[in-house]
């Protein structure tokens, strides 16, 4: 273990690579399906994803519409200029021996992203991102001498968005990650489900004690942004300790093991491929007209800076912000809420939809309650006919039927009562029940009235109003 | 040459019923068998052949090209026979898919008969390179057709087929054409589409027909021609197709000799036949002057790293594990690779993979690869020059006559610089043909014109005034 002295000593320089799969209908070379999660294995393949003699890419348009919003959410524009070009290396789930990526001329040349850690602002650079197919899927069962190949995803379109080492610690490329990752969705350019590894991040992590970076790592195909951050914080661990004992760090690229939280050695700078890059000459340059970038931009849906600065209306925390934009229905029905001109009764959807565990279907019926329920509700809290813990409640039922708040609370019987003579004959019940309490209230305790008031509010179902029934207790007791 | 009539005469024949497609490709596969000792031809496809003649006979296949035989580069993917490219590592290889160019002859009615011989995936000019055998010229069973399409050359002079289909990547139509005496055209870059030919240069290939006339030339050009949505780097076709050729006089017209063609490298002889058949288009009303392309002389060079580069990539692909041939008893993975593609490749796939290995790598790719890039941009630039000054170019298509069978084998640059006059077209992208202008010695001599890119009716046009004068 090092100590926190001698980890303050070293300074971890963070760039993160992101491989974001794009919702294209299908391939990036070929007219097959590009949605590979369940389908049965080498069953969404083509003579182009297969590698035939003869077989030609020819580039799917659709991808270079998302790459064109990708851009947008990556504070850039793409490049009126970019083309293919051919990556050679020879494995079985890569059929024609070399990928098809971009190498010095990308679809998007430069851009950054904003992001916020710990109360602290700040841009991390995006130094480009560009088009690439993916690979197939190798696997590999333990035990048996030969290994099976998945072609479904090779030719899936992917966007590799490369950072600047601009990040110094584990806290701030999580935040980094996550934020592509929001953004990336909000675009609408990929369904960013990282169960499925629509996102996949592989991390270079190095340490220095002075201005000259250290030798770096990479850590491939993190899934996760917990995964990332672990990762990272065990690389700066494992560094510094190899440091501190006096040892180098080797240039390398690194695993995650998920079950053990470990890195380990895959490939050492000495192994490293020469891919021999060059033009693809299959697939003419791509170029893209402003007229056409700016009429993608044009419809163009808010983006997590500009929902932000929405959100910014409801008066809540920034953590609340950011779990509303984890989730997009809540924040969809929060919007519409909040465009309605009702920021009181959109920050009370907000907190009962997030507190409202999401079941299957569920995410569908929260966003189909109507604005004009919602309002209804929060002003049954603002007249007091409600308690916050019955509002909830009325909340959860609306889910479940069309009936409006105020026929629901009546149904259930959960209208909060503030009829004077009502409450006091409870309050007069509760203090002959709790004597005990009764007496410590009027010894000064006042801890105990909160004690007293919830068992009126018991005793009411929930229905008295919790104020007026601490007044009638202070007046029985003579207070 | 001289058994069959043209292609529009015979698809008509069968159209109006007067010639029977069952007939015809039985015709071809007899003569194929009859002349079997020329090694043109891989294999038939005779039973798919005679399958389809019976529907273009029934009626249910109909076209400009109905029943009229054909005979495609055994690199074409096509249904009836295995897909070889000559070469042992795609030895039992069944196509799934055809080539555009056989879907769209098809589409016309025309009938594949047989699969001709190459070089192995095209990489030479003599046919000495295929893994199966060498294929004889027509005129002298000692010397080599030509090549790479040296099958497909040989097939069409020896009456085997009206037609077939080459692939031109530095002058494998137009060379086998000269050598073996028939035309060969090598259209614009991307006006045929390249899906499901196996691939040499990406950046150079072109498919084209080898005729015994620029009238059938035309007419196959003018059904295989034209966008793809298999490949990307296809172009628009003429609006006005390739077949209402141009037929007003050569005057006016003006063609340039290019005189870096014209050097001593040269047979003098050729020369003379190119100098020759100048002169009657000159006769004829053309105007001819000169014309200089500086950067011609290093064409050679640049297409020698280029060709190798793409072909190199091109070639990753038979890697032993999911087509064709697989050295079963590998070790692991590795050996896998190493012993499928160390057995299956012959000797000239493995000399260009080495070349465009070494060009491509990392430290080489700027001296190499780069250069050759600002060459080739060079020629197309000047190039846009010439045409600017002429409608033509003029030159010869190879610097001997066929050369006897192993006279070059056992020097690979010697071969290589036989490509000379050649690969700057396809550098370049532009539209060539080979006419058949002379005979040195009782072996043909070609000739080669040339038009800018998209230029091929202008081309089509005069190549067929230009056979006339020169008949």
């Amino acid at each position: 273990m090092i100590s926190q002295e001698v980890r303050a000593k070293y300074r971890p320089t963070i760039g993160i690579e992101c491989h974001v799969q794009l919702k294209t209908k299908t391939k990036l070379f070929s007219a097959v399906g590009n949605d590979a999660r369940e389908a049965p294995p080498n069953t969404l393949v083509s003579h182009i994803d297969f590698g035939l003699p003869g077989a030609l890419p020819v580039l799917n348009e659709e991808a270079i519409h998302l790459a064109t919003r990708a851009a947008f959410a990556l504070g850039a524009e793409p490049e009126h200029f970019s083309k293919f070009d051919r990556k050679h290396y020879f494995y079985p789930d890569l059929p024609k021996g070399y990928q098809i990526s971009q190498y010095d001329q990308p679809i998007i040349a430069e851009g950054s992203v904003a992001i916020e850690v710990d109360g602290q602002q700040m841009t991390v650079g995006v130094t480009r991102a560009h088009l690439e197919e993916d690979a197939g899927k190798s696997i590999h069962h333990a035990g048996q001498d030969y290994s099976l190949v998945d072609l479904n995803r090779a030719g899936t379109p992917l966007l590799e968005i490369v950072s600047e080492p601009d990040m110094h610690s584990a806290a701030e490329a999580k935040a980094y990650a996550r934020e592509l990752y929001l953004r990336m969705r909000y675009a609408d350019v990929s369904d960013a489900n990282l169960f499925y590894g629509n996102m996949r991040f592989d991390v270079n992590v190095s340490v220095s004690q002075t201005d000259q970076l250290g030798t770096r790592s990479e850590t491939k195909n993190l899934n996760s942004f917990k995964a990332v951050e672990k990762a990272i914080e065990y690389e700066i661990t494992r560094q510094i300790e190899l440091l501190e004992a006096g040892k180098e760090v080797v240039q390398e690229t690194r695993g995650w093991d998920d079950s053990k939280q470990k890195t380990f050695t895959q490939r050492t700078k000495e192994d490293a491929e020469d891919y021999r890059y060059m033009p693809d000459p299959d697939i003419p340059p791509i170029i893209i007209e402003q007229g056409y970038i700016d009429k993608i931009k044009k419809d163009m849906p808010k983006l997590p800076p500009e929902l932000r600065e929405d959100l910014a209306k409801l008066d809540v925390e920034t953590s609340v912000i950011e779990d509303i934009l984890d989730r997009p229905e809540i924040l969809e029905t929060v919007t519409k809420v909040l465009e309605n001109g009702n920021a009181k009764s959109a920050r009370r959807t907000a907190f009962w939809l997030l507190q409202t565990q999401p079941q299957d279907g569920e995410e569908k019926r929260s966003i189909e309650i109507d604005i004009e329920r919602l309002n209804e509700l929060s002003g049954l809290l603002d007249e007091n006919k409600l308690s916050s813990t019955n509002a909830k409640m009325v909340f959860e039922e609306m889910l479940f039927t069309d009936f409006s708040p105020t026929r629901i609370a009546e149904d259930k019987n959960w209208l909060q009562v503030s009829d004077e003579g009502e409450i006091a004959k409870i309050v007069e019940q509760v203090i002959a029940d709790n004597q005990k309490a009764a007496e410590d209230v009027k010894n000064g305790e006042m801890k105990a009235i909160g004690f007293l008031v919830g068992q009126v509010m018991k005793a009411s179902q929930g229905k008295a109003n919790p104020s007026l029934a601490q007044k009638l207790i202070k007046n029985q007791l003579g207070l | 040459m001289g058994q069959w009539l043209s292609i529009s005469q015979i698809a008509g024949g069968v159209s109006s019923g007067k010639l029977k497609a069952v007939d015809l490709v039985e015709q071809s596969l007899k003569i194929i068998t009859d002349k079997k000792e020329y090694d043109a031809i891989i294999a038939t496809t005779e039973e798919r052949a005679l399958r389809r003649a019976q529907q273009v006979d029934a009626g249910e296949i109909t076209g400009r090209l109905a029943g009229v035989p054909f005979i495609a580069k055994d690199n074409f993917l096509a249904f009836g026979a295995e897909t070889t490219a000559a070469s042992n590592i795609l030895r039992g290889f069944n196509a799934p898919y055809q080539a555009t160019a056989i879907e769209k002859l098809e589409a016309e009615g025309a009938i594949c008969v047989a699969k001709a011989n190459l070089d192995a995936f095209a990489h030479g000019t003599s046919t000495e390179n295929s893994d199966f055998f060498t294929t004889k010229n027509p005129h002298d069973k000692t010397r080599v057709p030509g090549g790479s399409s040296g099958g497909s050359a040989a097939a069409v002079v020896l009456d085997m087929a009206p037609f077939a289909l080459g692939t031109d990547t530095g002058g494998s139509i137009r060379q086998p054409a000269s050598f073996s005496g028939c035309v060969g055209y090598k259209p614009t870059y991307g006006l045929v589409s390249r899906s499901g030919v196996v691939a040499m240069g990406s950046s150079l290939d072109v498919i084209g027909p080898l005729t015994r006339t620029v009238e059938d030339a035309a007419l196959v050009l003018d059904v295989i021609a034209g966008r793809d949505d298999l490949d990307g780097t296809t172009i628009e076709r003429d609006p006005a197709g390739y077949t209402k050729l141009d037929d007003s006089s050569l005057k006016g017209k003006k063609i340039g000799v290019v005189c870096e063609h014209m050097g001593e490298e040269l047979d003098p002889k050729i020369i003379e036949i190119v100098n020759g058949a100048v002169k009657k288009l000159e006769d004829a009303g053309a105007e001819v002057t000169e014309i200089r392309l500086p950067s011609l002389p290093m064409a050679l060079a640049a297409y020698y790293i280029l060709c190798p580069a793409e072909v190199s990539s091109n070639l990753g692909r038979y890697d032993g594990q999911r087509f064709g041939y697989n050295f079963g008893e590998a070790k692991n993975m590795n050996d896998s690779y190493s012993k499928s593609r160390g057995r299956g490749f012959g000797k000239e796939a493995k000399r260009r993979i080495m070349i465009g290995t070494h060009v491509l790598s990392t430290g080489y790719y700027d001296a190499y690869y780069k250069q050759a890039q600002t060459v080739r941009t060079k020629l197309i630039n000047e190039c846009e020059e010439a045409f600017k000054q002429v409608d033509f170019l003029v030159g010869p298509v190879a610097p001997t006559t066929a050369f006897k069978i192993g006279e070059n084998t056992g020097d690979p640059l010697k071969m290589y610089l036989g490509d000379v006059m050649t690969v700057g077209v396809n550098l370049i992208g532009n539209a060539a043909i080979s006419l058949p202008a002379g005979e040195i010695e009782g072996l043909p001599v070609g000739i080669q014109l040339m038009a800018p890119q998209r230029e091929d009716r202008k081309l089509l046009s005069l190549a067929k005034q230009a056979e006339e004068v020169l008949a």
